[in-house]
């Protein structure tokens, strides 16, 4: 087997592995970096964010702003610690970025233009039209080339984590176009490999989503932190979720019911008007507006589309100019997969899954408890977003957090010595043993069944609204695909060459645990709280005996044990969360 | 909900290509149902999950950002998360791995030579005066930056070099979408960085390399227009030669 030696593993080359790459080569030029992705960077997920990053920049906003904005909308579930540390970096970085070229939206005099996005008190988002993860992540790259001490591995696909006497040393890969498996042997490991919206059937999410890093730290007896924490986005195209950014609603959209009816404001986020207003009615939480939506289709209130229910993101009254200057991949969306233009006609919109708001656990400087190990980005948990993320707080995440991690392993990476080779060397093989067994199964079910059914599970039980009943059936449901995962999957492909069916079927094993931390630690946590929200007997938030963090421990075949953490609280004690009310028209810039 | 009587079939040709077993490539045909919605993606998707597992192509976003899903459909260089199935009925798709490019498998390209182009171009802002992050952002207006914004757009989907031609007789042109790239920061008012990147565009394999086929900007998905760029670097690339370049007047902003 092949054995590249480095100091330090980047997995994932997206938002926050290239943030990563970054610092650790920056802080350390001497540094051998290895940038492993089963995509190359640009393919990364962050490519399909819209809206905008969070950045503390006008005169009438503040830190102080930013952090209450967060701490409310994640419903007092965040670590404040972090937020603080969180807020006080983004601005930053937005500079940095723009530095490296980044291209944002400017007023006519040149300087940075900010936007509104859901449950901010001023504009705070910084922007490039509605492509401003595009060009993030383009700019990352580009800058990342001119590293000498990182190279990259497009398209190596990372099985495994290895770990030594308590310390992450590497990871066993499978190269793709080859087939070849590939050890990276190294003294740290980042995992900056994105979310796991795909475990559901409806979802914003790209292909890639699919939870391989939240799996790799699990399955090394990792915790995964606040799992059952899952956010609906309540603006995506229905039937192919493709995700319509609150950008929209930033700059003035409205939503319609089938009577025409902004029904947001019978569900605690009016009065209508004036409108725009901060922390109002469209521009209130994604948690509640999603909730909203779930209401008015029980009482027969959205409109039928030939992909399912909808109601209407009615962008027309922005008039044609603002519309293709601002949102122009919207524009081009609209028409492309929904056939309609949003000058002219409504875009119908639902719920579909968007974000993960828990992940591996970490601390603000990025660090796992294991030793050697790091996470960054919607992989990670830090502690931020809470029971319900703040729009725009995630991108910020990718590179604050991802500059973090690069400095922090970068300088574990230098103190370590080397590790004893031969026993890692076992390791790898008997990793890269069980995944070939996979490629020679004569009997089993198709990947596709066992996704599916998968994410129909997760979309009925540990959906918008859950109950008891419904989560244990999700619970039993998954261990049984768990079982029949287990007990085989059957290939079509034989093939060693880039055969993405075989790493499908890999994806599917970490879907499933990943999906099992969700549903399990959703089941446990008996209250509603932000995207959690419970029709049983635990309809309120219960900070008596829920002020706390989901842990779900990794138990083999069996299912992932939970229990709670402390929430660190600083200055912000737990409140109602209040959006709507009185409050004055927003001038838009 | 699709009722049965509503549904229609499509045949999708697909090049098959596995260098463990094939000597050669060959092409296999399947009946796919498809509703009006379906993306030519969706369709490979559908072969994938429930007829053929064995078909290898790469897709991520379904929505014309990540720039994966590049394949020739029906001839033309297309992101097949952008074609639709209705647009090729009743008639069949066929859908091959993107000209010019080496296959690797079915309809995977090797895609080492754009990156290394890409690469070679230069992409990072090079400032006259560096600014600390205390210092704040450079200015720049909404015109300075519309000068570039286009070229900003590319998704490296590489849809332009299975159009061009002259790439398709020489590979060593370093090509559409990385030309764009070095013009994109040329023609930023925060960049001086032109120098460094006029032996990449001068070179014979350069802007001279084009010639003026325009198919690149044809097929561009995101309307960047690389042959546009390409002629302006052409006009720039003549006035260095002649040493004439310094005496383009300045540009706003440049002060």
């Amino acid at each position: 087997m092949e054995v590249i030696r480095c100091d330090l593993v980047v997995v994932g080359g997206g938002g926050a592995g290239l943030r990563a790459a970054i610092a650790a080569a920056q802080a350390d030029p001497a540094l051998k970096i290895a940038l492993v992705s089963k995509v190359v960077p640009m393919r990364s997920h962050t490519v399909a964010a819209e809206g905008g990053s969070a950045g503390v920049i006008r005169g009438d906003d503040s830190l102080d702003q930013h952090f209450d904005d967060t701490v409310s909308g994640g419903d007092w579930l965040c670590d404040q610690d972090a937020v603080q540390f969180f807020v006080e970096r983004c601005t930053e970085e937005m500079v940095q970025l723009e530095h490296w070229g980044c291209p944002w939206s400017r007023l006519d005099d040149g300087r940075i233009n900010v936007r509104f996005f859901g449950g901010m008190k001023v504009q705070r988002t910084w922007f490039a039209a509605d492509k401003t993860g595009f060009h993030m992540l383009h700019t990352l790259f580009q800058t990342s080339l001119r590293h000498r001490g990182i190279e990259r591995y497009d398209e190596f696909f990372v099985a495994e984590l290895l770990v030594e006497d308590g310390r992450a040393r590497g990871v066993l890969a499978i190269e793709m176009a080859s087939g070849q498996p590939v050890r990276f042997a190294s003294s740290a490991v980042i995992l900056c490999t994105g979310g796991a919206g795909r475990v559901y059937r409806q979802n914003t999410n790209a292909g890639i989503v699919t939870g391989d890093g939240m799996g790799l730290a699990f399955r090394q007896g990792v915790a995964l932190r606040d799992m059952e924490f899952v956010q609906y986005h309540p603006t995506a195209l229905p039937g192919t979720g493709i995700l319509i950014t609150e950008g929209c609603r930033g700059e003035g959209a409205v939503l319609l019911n089938r009577h025409g009816h902004r029904y947001l404001q019978d569900y605690g986020l009016g009065p209508p008007e004036p409108w725009p207003r901060a922390k109002a009615m469209e521009l209130g939480p994604r948690d509640r507006l999603s909730q909203a939506f779930w209401h008015e289709e029980r009482q027969g209130r959205t409109i039928a589309t030939p992909q399912g229910q909808a109601v209407h993101l009615d962008l027309r009254h922005l008039g044609a100019r603002r519309i293709h200057e601002r949102l122009p991949l919207i524009t081009e969306v609209a028409r492309t997969f929904a056939g309609v233009d949003p000058v002219t006609q409504p875009i119908p919109v639902r719920p579909a899954v968007h974000y993960t708001m828990g992940g591996i656990q970490c601390n603000r400087h990025a660090e796992t408890s294991l030793p050697g190990l790091y996470a960054a980005g919607e992989c990670a948990s830090v502690g931020i977003h809470g029971a319900n993320r703040l729009g725009s707080n995630s991108l910020a995440e990718l590179v604050v957090f991802g500059k973090v991690a690069g400095e922090h392993a970068a300088a574990f990476a230098r103190s370590q010595p080397a590790a004893p080779d031969r026993s890692l060397q076992l390791q790898a093989e008997a990793a890269a043993q069980r995944l070939l067994s996979l490629l020679g199964r004569e009997r089993g079910e198709r990947v596709a069944t066992l996704r599916d059914e998968l994410g129909d599970c997760m979309e009925s039980g540990v959906g918008i609204f859950r109950d008891e009943a419904g989560m244990r059936a999700a619970c039993d449901k998954l261990a049984g695909l768990r079982e029949r995962w287990r007990a085989g999957i059957r290939l079509d492909d034989r093939s060693r060459v880039f055969n993405t069916e075989w790493l499908c079927a890999v994806e599917l094993g970490f879907m499933l645990e990943v999906a099992e931390a969700m549903a399990h630690a959703a089941l446990q946590r008996r209250e509603s709280r932000g995207a959690h929200v419970r029709l049983d007997a635990f309809q309120a938030r219960d900070d008596r005996n829920f002020l706390a963090h989901s842990l779900a421990w990794w138990r083999g075949d069996d299912a992932p044990r939970i229990d709670h953490a402390p929430v660190v609280i600083t200055r912000s004690p737990p409140q109602t969360r209040h959006y709507g009310g009185a409050g004055n028209r927003a001038q838009l810039t | 909900m699709t009722h049965e009587s509503d549904e229609r079939r499509i045949e999708i040709e697909c090049l098959r290509y596995d260098p463990e077993r094939d000597e050669t490539p060959r092409y296999q045909s399947w009946q796919v149902p498809f509703r009006d919605d379906m993306s030519v993606l969706q369709g490979l998707q559908y072969i994938k999950d429930r007829l053929d597992g064995s078909l290898s192509f790469r897709w991520s976003c379904r929505m014309a950002i990540c720039g994966s899903c590049g394949h020739m459909v029906n001839g033309e260089p297309k992101l097949s998360c952008h074609a639709f199935l209705r647009d090729y009925f009743p008639g069949k798709v066929r859908v091959e791995p993107l000209q010019h490019f080496p296959v690797l498998r079915d309809l995977v390209v090797d895609q080492s030579d754009f990156l290394d182009k890409l690469e070679s171009v230069r992409p990072q802002l090079v400032p006259r005066q560096p600014r600390t992050l205390a210092e704040g952002p450079y200015r720049q207006t909404p015109q300075q930056m519309a000068r570039y914004y286009a070229y900003s757009q590319c998704i490296n989907c590489l849809l332009c070099y299975a159009a061009c031609p002259q790439y398709g007789l020489d590979d060593g042109f370093t090509g559409p979408a990385a030309l764009a790239l070095l013009h994109r920061y040329n023609a930023d008012s925060r960049d001086v960085g032109w120098a460094a990147r006029a032996e990449v565009a001068n070179a014979e394999q350069g802007v001279w390399g084009c010639t003026l086929v325009g198919y690149c900007s044809e097929v561009c998905p995101k309307a960047v227009d690389p042959a546009h760029a390409i002629n302006q670097n052409k006009v720039a690339s003549t006035l260095d030669y002649f040493g004439l370049r310094k005496r383009l007047p300045p540009r706003g902003g440049d002060a």
